[in-house]
């Protein structure tokens, strides 16, 4: 046994890697990749079902939506609302000057990520608003017609949004985000 | 907590059990004859407290979970059917929720505690880190169990403070689908709620644990700061100790008992009982009271993302208090200056607490706005002034003075200043005085 250590300390001090490095290194990499493989199922659990992923779009008829009505349905969870705009409204969202809005960019799920937020790059039909109303700040549900660009206010922590549901002042960062959604009809709105 | 004990019970069963696991000799060499300063105060029991406040909260949240069903259909109403159905359930979950209340309390005064006399310093960082762990734990495990009776606030709380990692640059929007497990607070969101909340308290114990154990190690700090020279500055933690934290807990349960049993919601939203609606935010969203100064920073910057940012480091900056307090004079009795800017900071402190809880537009302490006038102070104002002096106390203040102030003097040992106390014998010699 003595020489035999003696020869096994020699062999471990060459610089030359040995087959038992090659198999101490091949063993810990495969233990890593299975622990890996085993911790992503655990995580990834937590991400939405397939029953969530499921409910991805709804029809919603508006038909009896009149001007200056807005109704608030749900969607994933989430409240998203229909308003019918007032000609007011719309000429009061289309005459603000690009520079003068905190996000410059349309929010806009069906129209390219880079479009600047005009009220055109906003609405597909310009009477009919659709936006999630889910606050770009921390996720409360704005009220309707309401602060100082008579569009939506949130009463948390007081961000304001104009008639195309733009934020112009406050805390959130962020226009309301515009779901996708389609008209299936004139008055039959497919949102998802 | 390491060591052979040779501790020998008389009994030849207790003898064998200790011959093969020596945990009746642990318990008697840390929980009995632990040598503990003798002139521990009132304000050191609130360590006893908050082990018996752990113990409350895991006892009954165990029972309550016996009649709770965590579904976002059934939640509120089983809620409701502890109050009425369950034998003695409105007394076990009013003990609970204003138990959450009480831990709270105690651990604010614990920590203030810590503050006052140094507890944080060498050789006590990792001990007080620990403790940091655990108060971060308490926090997520109180926002937990809030949002498991499902109304209002529980829900509009759970979407706001999930929210705030949304701010978290590029991965954000993931990260806070990932945690409701859907595109909204929603019933996946409950369940992992419940199941963590019913997690973390057993991960508390352990973490508690580790704090006794690095306690056990350092030894208890004291209102002098001044280390342990002698067998004369300690006392056996049995029974004068544990009469003593015994006797606090009592008071504490007085008080704990006066909230169950007569303002058992003066602490709570009333919003909470109306089921939650996730088309519907509640006109005021605040938080529970012992959250309110964090919330107040968090409001008082416009960005998101540095308002999410300063209201995490408000907390995180207690892991690094021990390194940039420059001062090596623990307890602010010799420290004139730092006892000042202490109770400034406790009273800034409230007054964040405060703002947390006002409408931030509205005009400071209800002052008079002429009509169409902006109010000249609002509260937001305030909180941020608040933020602001928060950080400067520990940035600034603190690493300050412990280079420019002058300590008073400090006696040389406990005994001397215990004795000078009681009568300035602190002449008489330590073989005169018992033992204690």
């Amino acid at each position: 046994m003595g020489i035999q250590g003696e020869l096994a300390v020699a062999a471990t001090d060459t610089a030359e890697p040995t087959r038992r490095d090659f198999l101490y290194i091949a063993t810990g990499s495969v233990a890593a990749v299975g622990a890996a493989a085993t911790a992503w199922p655990l995580i990834d659990q937590m991400n939405p079902d397939a029953s969530v992923r499921a409910l991805a779009s709804i029809e919603v008829d508006i038909s009896s939506l009149t001007e200056g009505a807005s109704i608030t349905i749900k969607w994933r969870g989430n409240p998203v609302f229909i308003r019918y705009r007032t000609p007011a409204e719309i000429e009061e969202a289309r005459a603000v000057k690009l520079d003068d809005l905190v996000d410059g960019l349309a929010r806009n799920s069906n129209v390219d990520a880079s479009a600047p937020a005009t009220d055109e790059n906003r609405v597909r039909n310009e009477n009919y608003l659709v936006m999630l109303g889910v606050c770009t700040h921390l996720g409360c549900v704005p009220l309707g017609e309401a602060g100082e660009f008579n569009g939506w206010y949130c009463p948390c922590h007081a961000s304001h949004y104009d008639t195309s549901g733009r934020i112009r002042k406050g805390p959130a960062p962020e226009n309301l985000p515009v779901p996708e959604y389609t008209f299936v009809t004139d008055t039959t709105l497919k949102i998802g | 907590m390491s060591g052979h004990s040779s501790y020998e019970p008389t009994n030849p069963l207790l003898r064998w059990i200790e011959r093969r696991l020596p945990i009746m000799g642990l318990m008697k060499s840390q929980a009995m004859d632990f040598p503990t300063p003798k002139n521990l105060n009132y304000w050191f029991t609130f360590g006893g407290i908050l082990t018996f406040c752990l113990a409350v909260q895991i006892i009954f949240g165990i029972v309550l979970a016996m009649h709770y069903t965590p579904h976002a259909d059934m939640a509120f109403d089983s809620v409701e059917h502890i109050m009425r159905d369950v034998n003695y359930g409105w007394m076990l979950r009013y003990i609970h929720a204003v138990g959450g209340s009480m831990f709270f309390i105690a651990v604010y005064i614990h920590l203030a505690r810590g503050l006052y006399y140094g507890s944080y310093k060498e050789p006590r960082e990792l001990l007080w880190i620990i403790g940091v762990v655990i108060l971060v734990l308490m926090m997520a495990t109180a926002f937990l169990g809030y949002v498991l009776p499902w109304g209002q606030m529980s829900f509009w709380g759970a979407k706001v403070i999930t929210n705030l990692f949304g701010a978290i640059p590029l991965v954000g929007e993931d990260v806070v689908i990932w945690l409701w497990g859907g595109f909204s607070v929603d019933n996946p969101t409950l369940n992992r709620f419940f199941s963590l909340h019913y997690l973390l308290p057993f991960v508390l114990v352990g973490v508690v644990g580790l704090h006794i154990w690095a306690l056990h190690v350092t030894g208890n700090n004291n209102p002098t700061g001044i280390s342990i020279k002698s067998e004369q500055d300690t006392i056996s933690f049995h029974p004068y100790y544990t009469v003593k934290d015994g006797f606090a807990i009592v008071v504490f349960v007085v008080v704990f008992a006066y909230f169950v049993f007569f303002k058992p919601n003066y602490l709570g939203h009333p919003i909470n009982y109306v089921p939650a609606n996730p088309l519907v935010t509640p006109e005021h969203i605040v938080p529970e009271w012992y959250f309110l100064p964090f919330y107040a920073i968090l409001r008082s910057i416009d960005n998101k993302l540095l308002g999410v940012i300063a209201m995490f480091a408000s907390i995180l900056v207690l892991f690094i208090l021990p390194w940039l307090d420059t001062s090596r004079v623990r307890s602010a009795t010799y420290r004139p200056l730092y006892k000042q800017f202490f109770w400034i900071f406790g009273l800034n402190c409230v007054l964040l607490g405060y703002i947390g809880a006002q409408v931030p537009g509205d005009p400071f302490f209800g002052g008079h706005v002429a009509e169409g006038h902006e109010p000249l102070v609002t509260n937001k104002l305030i909180g941020q002034f608040g933020t602001a002096y928060y950080f400067l106390h520990f940035f600034i203040i603190v690493p300050l003075l412990g280079l420019i102030e002058t300590p008073r003097p400090r006696p040389t040992s406990i005994s001397e200043d215990v004795l000078a106390k009681s009568g300035g014998k602190a002449d008489a010699s330590p073989a005169q005085q018992p033992a204690e």
